[in-house]
């Protein structure tokens, strides 16, 4: 049977993001190629900018065939076609490529005139163009810097230094695994992958792993085996099979959540879309804790209009049937960038404009998604939060600007009401000082508080251990939860933590009452919850 | 050389925006002849087949646009695309 292409299988530990296994061939990304700091002759930087537009023109053009009859899509795309065929545009940076400047600076300083002067117009609707000028610099940009838009075949294995959650989520990973070089189990790309059921493995060396090798990617244990014997396969063609089973049998448990002696618990789920809905019976969840509008925002070539917005939260509390949905504002920058309206190049992002923000700053962006809520808010149990508050007042604003909202949509004549505003706990002056806040209710994000309390990036593998919920952590949970408690108002967690069956039993110690996690964590928490006896004497 | 002139008033409702800029720089790329694109009859003139130019005149709704032309369908040219504004960029190409 052995032929000259077999190879000993080979095991490659890394760290486990999301659970599963995945069998098939391996597909490499290839890493950025373009190097600024590299030292390259006028003549190749020239023919990078080249290939460059060349790539973008290609890319949109095709976008504009898929556009179809979306009149909209396809008028703005023609407009960035029309763009980067014009040498007007493209000459200036060539002539100061010639000048001895680097292919990026030199394009993004020709366009980015063009866009200071759409920014300057007095018309409101050449201002608006700015964005598609920065849309078409960034896509343009992407290609100089190799991140082309590859596209990954269905059932592969990708091994990759880094992806951006809107490649996550352009991609169809049924059958399929992902392998990072970079990234954690608390990225966003980790959180999508254990949402979607995609296993996936991060702190992986993917230099040595060679395209099209068979592989096998064990997302429970974190390692990568190449090239599988048949036994191997075997093996884990019984497990994947035994993990579905039991996927299904924990799926249609329902009912409520108890602890051993009796106590009610309440467990939502965080989700990123309908999709995920999809499969979901709201009778089997006390509610949607988090709903990320981010993913609503990424991957798209203009920000979604209120409309969009409105008819997907109303459908999300329409699915939810009188149970709770809680949606929270956009919480762009971080590690989720947005075209045309995070900024590029923030040197310390997760201590940058981000969250609230970011919303506060982008007030034209921030009153549509109000408006979106408010109008969603009358036909169900909506509840809204702020991401990333930091003091009292920018709570305050918000809840300023959602009043504006309402009236604004009463006067037009259009149903709207103002939901409970509550805010997300995660920075820790805020969970200091919640007795300040005048939030109707609370949600703590454990993730980000983590990482600020422990001044660790959570992206950072070797600071995995500092980076974990240690006895501050749990001090600040138990402060917030016995505020929350005092005052009659609601605290939940809709970190990582909430989903960590180990720490179930931590949580529930300090009070908590409300967890909110990813679909497949449903299971293994409501058993923890069953398990509690309360606290340890 | 062929040396033609032609003007149009233009009532799109948001003026020269980016769709008519799309339709009318494709138009006026489909000719050989050097185009140019005014907002008075001096000038100043700018390449019509330049969407980067002719979205820069920022032409607001009832101007009047100025063409000029130069080349072998330099005529032809100016007629398809005084056609093109005067019928509200309705060409359904």
């Amino acid at each position: 049977m052995d032929d000259r292409t077999h190879r000993p299988a080979r095991r490659i530990e890394g760290k486990s993001a999301a659970p599963g296994i995945a069998l098939g061939p391996l597909v490499r990304l290839t890493p950025a190629k373009y190097d600024a700091r590299q030292h390259r002759s006028a003549a190749e930087e020239h023919q990078a900018l080249v290939d460059a537009l060349a790539a973008s023109q290609a890319h949109l053009i095709s976008l504009a065939h898929e556009a179809g009859d979306d009149d909209e899509a396809e008028a703005i795309l023609a407009f960035q076609i029309a763009l980067v065929e014009d040498d007007n545009l493209t000459a200036p940076a060539f002539a100061s490529i010639a000048g001895g400047e680097v292919a990026n600076r030199a394009w993004s300083a020709a366009i980015d005139s063009e866009i200071a002067s759409y920014d300057g117009a007095s018309d409101p609707y050449f201002r608006a163009r700015a964005s598609d000028l920065r849309d078409l610099r960034d896509r343009v940009l992407r290609h100089l810097a190799g991140e082309t838009d590859q596209t990954v075949p269905v059932g592969a294995i990708v091994a990759a230094d880094d992806m951006p959650p809107s490649m996550f989520l352009a991609t169809d990973w049924r059958g399929g695994g992902l392998v990072l070089r970079r990234g954690s189990p608390s990225s966003h790309v980790a959180i999508l992958a254990r949402s979607r059921g995609v296993p996936m493995i991060v702190g992986v060396d993917v230099d040595h792993l060679e395209n099209g090798r068979g592989a096998l990617l064990d997302g429970d244990a974190g390692f990568l085996i190449v090239d599988p014997d048949t036994d191997m396969k075997a093996n884990y063609c019984q497990r994947r099979a035994e993990q579905s089973e039991v996927r299904q049998a924990v799926a249609s448990f329902s009912g409520p959540a108890l602890t051993a002696t009796g106590e009610l618990v309440r467990v939502m789920i965080n989700v990123t879309g309908l999709a995920e809905l999809e499969d979901l019976d709201p009778a089997h969840v006390d509610g949607i804790g988090l709903m990320r509008t981010e993913f609503l925002f990424q991957g798209r070539e203009k920000l979604p209009t209120e409309e969009e917005q409105y008819q997907i939260y109303r459908r999300m509390v329409e699915w939810a049937a009188g149970k709770p949905v809680t949606i929270r504002t956009l919480d762009a920058g971080g590690d989720k960038p947005i075209t045309g309206l995070t900024q590029a190049g923030d040197i310390n992002p997760f201590l940058g404009v981000r969250g609230v923000r970011l919303s506060l700053r982008h007030l034209d962006v921030f009153r549509l998604q109000l408006r979106a809520l408010a109008r969603a808010a009358v036909a169900g149990n909506l509840k809204v939060m702020i991401p990333m508050v930091t003091v009292p007042e920018e709570l305050d604003r918000c809840r300023a600007l959602f009043e504006q909202a309402v009236e604004e949509l009463r006067r037009e004549g259009r149903e709207a009401q103002l939901p409970p505003l509550g805010m997300m706990v995660e920075v820790p002056a805020a969970a200091l000082t919640i007795e300040d806040f005048s939030a109707d209710f609370f949600s703590i994000g454990s993730n980000d508080l983590i990482q600020y309390v422990a001044a660790a990036s959570r992206d950072e593998p070797q600071l995995a251990d500092l980076a974990r919920p240690s006895r501050a952590v749990f001090s600040l949970i138990g402060h917030v939860v016995n505020h929350g408690d005092r005052s009659g108002r609601e605290t939940s967690l809709c970190g990582d933590l909430a989903g960590d069956p180990g720490q179930v039993a931590a949580l529930l110690d300090q009070g908590l009452r409300t967890f909110s996690v990813t679909p497949g964590a449903l299971g293994p928490v409501r058993a923890a919850i069953a398990r509690y006896l309360g606290p340890a004497a | 050389m062929n040396k033609v002139r032609a003007s149009v008033l233009m009532r799109h409702e948001v003026g020269l925006h980016a769709r008519p800029s799309v339709k009318l720089t494709k138009l006026a790329k489909a000719f050989e002849s050097r185009i140019d694109l005014g907002l008075s009859p001096d000038g100043p003139w700018v390449d019509a087949k330049s969407i980067v130019k002719v979205m820069a005149t920022k032409a607001p709704k009832d101007s009047t646009i100025y063409f000029r032309a130069e080349g072998t369908d330099a005529k032809a040219a100016l007629e398809a695309l005084v056609t093109l504004v005067d019928g509200d960029f309705q060409d359904g190409r």
